[in-house]
Formats: structure tokens, sequence, C-alpha cells
């Protein structure tokens, strides 16, 4: 793996990064706004794009270079379990067909630009809409930082800034530059340049799995053969832990945790701040739902995808290797398989595959200060342009903040993060989803709910132990009262449902004050923003009545 | 446009319902993993669990797409039958 630089791989890596550096800081000037200093327009590039635009950047945005790497590397290493991705991404498209529409609708009506802004126009609550902003940064910042571990996992296999013999400086070398890069032209060119980006970064990936998912399989004798020294490579007994590596097929004790999984990731995915940025950047409610209907082709390439795993196993990566780095297999087996050339289009692939999600993920988190944290707590009164380059300096921030956790802590620290930040960020879906249909809740209720859920999580994924790590060492553990083991996230959303509904009965019974409710019913159907004469039209028919709010 | 339009639109339509039970059965087919959890029959040497859960990645894209037409065509419908109402 280390054996010296590959020199036509990194050539052709280094080429695709320099072509999406100059579009990326060509994007500022791309559909171009009369007032580029507005959130609308560098944080949502000006809610203006269409079906496809939307798509490779929804695409480009959910479908990261971690996902690239990881979904392979969990089949590589366990078998079924890590395919859940593929049940997750089927089931995260019914769902937001559901209700996406309607957070784009109110956010266009009302002038949100992050999901905490309809959390405190729907519920009047600065502090649930804090907590949900608070829960989205905190859910981010890990994810950034692991796409950063994908770059450095393509870096390695390519032979740059691997060597243990190089100091930390030359070593983590290219992944600065990497990142300065990133920063400048999210910095000047905001949401713009990952859509445009997007473009690239797709092609490139389709390019390379429908190659590899053709390839591979004739190389490595077909899929009968992958699949049976799969099967035989999950049977070995690992004299760790005693038990096999995995299984080919999930067993009875491990379906729940199987189902769980897919479910619970499928209900956070679009709780996260980066998914709720690229959906509000598009032009229409029609857009939103159409895009429900085409995304699936990504899901198709994240299942091929998954079986490169097998791959992996079929030809010998990784063989005979006391501890092995799974994260490094998928781009090892490109390196073994393919020439020269076309693995550096691969990893340019992988490459640019992190650097559009860094980039919305950093606008996003950005957003969510600037509109939740700065405007609401710190300057009430804020212009439009303070608004704009607080926005920008703090997608710095967040960006240097995630290097740094990168190149200061042990990557199992940004993958325990990373796990944790799924289980509290679906802790955020009761208040935001629950929202968009009924203000049945009490605020206060699904703040207690929202508590409750983080702290059970984080405890009972603190909990977990592994072979190689005595805590948040999985995503799973025993159901309480079910007896089965399933995905934590999944329980402490239970959990979290279930104060919410206790609580608000209870918080009704007694009177307590609820918040005032800016929206109006017709702004969850709107197709375009509320022009102020409409202000006093009536809901319409097939709405429910609002709520009315308690106390005061 | 002072009054509010006459409340005749049923919540309960026929598309309203496919379109709901085309969004549910990717749920139960998908969550329901003892009912695919089996190595055979395999297709083209892939073992069943895994062919399995790719075709229902097609199958439920095709369900959503049916769901977005019937929901997308009540939409008009109704937007046409409000404004009219309005006028």
């Amino acid at each position: 793996m280390k054996h010296g630089v590959n020199g036509v791989a990194l050539t052709v890596f280094v080429v695709f990064f320099l072509l999406v550096t100059v579009l990326g800081f060509l994007a500022a000037r791309w559909r171009r706004a009369e007032n580029a200093l507005h959130l609308d327009e560098w944080g949502l590039g000006g809610r203006s794009f269409g079906t496809w635009i939307t798509w490779f950047l929804l695409g480009g945005d959910l479908y990261t270079a971690y996902t690239f790497v990881a979904v392979p590397a969990a089949v590589y290493a366990a078998g079924a379990s890590g395919f859940f991705a593929v049940p997750y991404t089927i089931l995260v498209y019914p769902m937001i067909f559901c209700f996406l529409p309607r957070l784009w609708s109110v956010a266009r009506s009302r002038g949100y630009v992050t999901p905490s802004d309809f959390v405190r126009g729907r519920y009047g609550s600065r502090g649930l809409s804090l907590a949900v902003a608070v829960t989205g940064i905190l859910a981010t910042m890990p994810y950034i930082a692991l796409q950063l571990v994908g770059i450095q996992a393509v870096l390695d296999v390519m032979g740059v800034g691997g060597g243990a013999s190089t100091n930390w400086f030359v070593k983590d070398l290219p992944l600065l530059i990497a990142f300065a890069v990133l920063a400048a032209y999210t910095y000047s060119s905001g949401l713009r340049a990952p859509a445009l980006i997007a473009f690239v970064k797709d092609a490139l990936i389709y390019i390379v799995i429908a190659v590899a998912i053709i390839y591979i399989p004739i190389r490595l004798g077909g899929f009968q053969h992958i699949f049976h020294s799969a099967s035989q490579a999950y049977a070995k007994v690992n004299p760790a832990t005693g038990k096999p590596r995995g299984e080919l097929v999930s067993s009875a004790k491990n379906q729940w945790a199987y189902a769980t999984l897919a479910l619970g990731s499928a209900l956070a995915l679009f709780m996260y701040p980066h998914s709720i940025t690229a959906t509000l950047s598009s032009r229409s409610r029609n857009v939103v739902r159409r895009n429900t209907t085409i995304l699936p082709l990504y899901s198709v390439m994240l299942g091929l995808l998954a079986m490169l795993g097998f791959m992996a196993i079929a030809d010998g990566v990784g063989k005979g290797v006391k501890g092995y780095n799974a994260q490094l297999a998928i781009p090892q087996l490109f390196s073994n398989m393919f020439p020269s050339w076309f693995a550096g289009l691969s990893f340019a692939a992988i490459g640019i595959g992190a650097l559009v999600p860094a980039a919305i993920m950093s606008i996003a988190a950005a957003n969510l200060f600037t509109r939740n944290v700065y405007k609401d707590f710190l300057r009430p009164n804020a212009t439009p342009e303070q608004e704009t380059r607080v926005s920008k300096l703090v997608s710095l921030v967040v960006k240097v903040g995630a290097l740094v956790f990168v190149l200061t802590m042990d990557k199992t620290v940004a993958i325990n993060f990373q796990l944790l930040g799924g289980i509290w960020i679906l802790q955020t879906f009761p208040a935001i989803v629950a929202g968009l249909y009924t203000r049945w809740f009490h605020r206060w209720a699904l703040l207690a709910g929202w508590l409750v859920g983080m702290a059970y999580g984080t405890w009972a994924a603190w909990t977990v132990a592994s072979p190689t790590q005595a805590h948040f060492g999985g995503s799973s553990k025993l159901i309480p009262g079910i007896g089965q083991i399933g995905y934590i996230g999944l329980t402490a959303f239970v959990l979290n449902v279930a104060v919410a509904v206790v609580l608000t009965v209870a918080f009704k019974a007694l009177g307590t004050p609820d918040g005032v409710d800016e929206t109006a019913p017709s702004d969850y159907t709107a197709e375009g923003p509320r022009p102020a004469a409409r202000e006093q039209l009536p809901p319409h028919g097939d709405e429910l009545p609002p709520v009315p709010t308690g106390g005061h | 446009m002072s009054e509010p339009p006459p409340k005749s639109q049923p919540v309960i339509t026929t598309s309203r319902v496919v379109a709901a039970v085309c969004l549910i059965l990717p749920f139960v087919a998908t969550l329901w993993v003892s009912s695919y959890a089996r190595p055979t029959p395999a297709f083209i040497g892939i073992p069943f669990f895994y062919w399995y859960q790719m075709a229902w990645v097609v199958i439920s894209t095709g369900l959503t797409s049916i769901a977005y037409v019937l929901i997308r065509r009540e939409e008009r419908a109704r937007r046409a039958e409000d404004s009219e109402g309005a006028a």
C-alpha cells in the first residue's frame, strides 16, 4: 500500500482537483443575483435551483465520500449488517415525500433559512429553536470531519501523506491544501460552489461505479465466486471476540438491529441541516417532490457500491493483515484492479465527493449559528448583510474546527461523534416534523422530550463496548422492554415522543402558556413567497384550523 | 376574497389512499427483514438477501412516482377548484 507514490493516479487526481477549484471560484458568477450580500443568496443559492441542479446538489450532499468509503467498508468488515444503508435509503424517499414539500412551502412563505427558524416561528420558542440549532451544529461537525477521513483514505492509498517517517506537517500538507481551497471558494461563492462542483463529482462517481460493477466481477471470476469467498471469510472466527467475522445473510438475532438502523437513519437523514439547506435552495415545491422520485438513482449506486465490499474480500484486500483499516479497503481495491489513470479518476471521484458535502455542511452549520444564535440571541437587529458576513466567517470556523478535530484526534473519535451525531439529530424530528402537521405539541414538552432523547441516546451509546473500544463501540443496544438488539437512536426517539406526548397533555391541563404560532395553515401548501397583500388570505378548505394556543 | 371557501373538498380521496399505500409498501417490504433474510434463490450468483433489497430500490422508486403523479394531479385539481370557489 505504501510502495511510494503512484504518479499517474496522482496526476489525474490533481487535474480533477484543479478543475473543481476553478469551478468553485467561477460559481460566484453563476446565476449571480443583484444583491449577493443576502443570506438567501450565499446560504441558499438564491432559492433558485431547478429539478436537476437540486438533484445533483442533494445527491452530492447525501451520498458523501464517507458513505462511499464507509458503506462498502462495513460490508467488507461484517457482511449483511453493513447493507442496512440500502433499506435506509429506500425508506428516506417515501418519508420525505410526505413532509418535505410542507417544510419547503412554510420556509418559502416565511423566509426561513434553517429548520430552527421554522421551529422558532411555529412554536414561538427561542429555547426550542436553540436546542434544534445546537443539535444540528453538533451533529454536523463530526460529519465534516469524516469527509476529511475519506480524503485521507484516498491520499493514503495513493502513497501521498501516508508515510509514518515524515513529520506531521508534510504528512498532512495535501489535506491542508485541499481544505484551504475548499474553504476559500465556499467563502466566496456560497452554496453555488458545491452545486456546480456536484455535477463533476456525480459524473465521476457514476462512471466509476458503472465500470467497477462490470469490470471487477469479470476480473474476479463472477459474483458466484465473489460471494463464495466472502461467505468463507465471514465464517472465520475472530480470535479476539470468539465470534465469526460476520454473516452473509442477516440472522434472526440481528434483524431488529438491521431494521431499526434502517428506519432510524431514514428518519434522521433529513433532520441534518445540510439536507435541509439543499432542499430549501430549490425553486419550487414541486422540484422538491419530483426529486423524491429521481434521487433513488443514487440508492441504486449505493447498493452497487456496497457490493464492492464483497469484491474487496474476494480480491484478498487486507487478508492476513492484523487490524487492517477497513476504510482503506475500497480505495485499495480500485488501486489493485484498475489501470493507474482510472484509479486516479476513481480517487478523484471520492475526493471531490468529500468536498461537496463538506462545503454544504459548513454552510448549513454557519446558517444555523447565524440565524438561531447570532440573530436570535446576540444581535436581534442584524441586517441581511451582517448575517451573510457572519455566516461566511462561521463557515470558515466550522471547517477549521473539523480540520483540527481530524488532525489532532484519533480517527475513531470522529467516527464515535458521527455515530452520536446520528442519534442526536434524530431527536429533533418530533419538533420539526410534527410541527409541520400540528401545533398540538407543547413547546416545553418537545424540549423535555428532546432532552430525554439526547441524554438516553448519549448514555446508551457510551455503554456499548466493542473488541477495540470500551465506549461508543456501536450504535445498537438491547431495547428495554422488547428484549431485542436495536438502534439506540430509534429507542431514544420513541422515549422522546412518549415524553413529549405525556408532558403536552400535562401542560395543557395546567394551562401553561404556549408560544405564539406565526405561521398560517396556508403557508404549508404555498407555492411561493407570501405576498404582503395576501397576508390575511383565509386558510385552504382542506387544512385543519390552527390549534388555539393556551394561556396568556 | 374575504369569505373563506366552503369546506367542500373531502380529506380522504381515492388517489390519496392509493398514494398512501404506495408510500407505505416499501416500509413493510424492507423492515420485515425475516421475509427476505435468506441466501436463495440467488440471481447471477448474488444471494437473495442482496438482490431483493436492490430490487426494492427500483420498486419503491416506481411506487413513489405513482404517488407523485396522483398527488400532483389532485393538488392541481384542488387549486383550480379553490380559485373557482373564491372567484
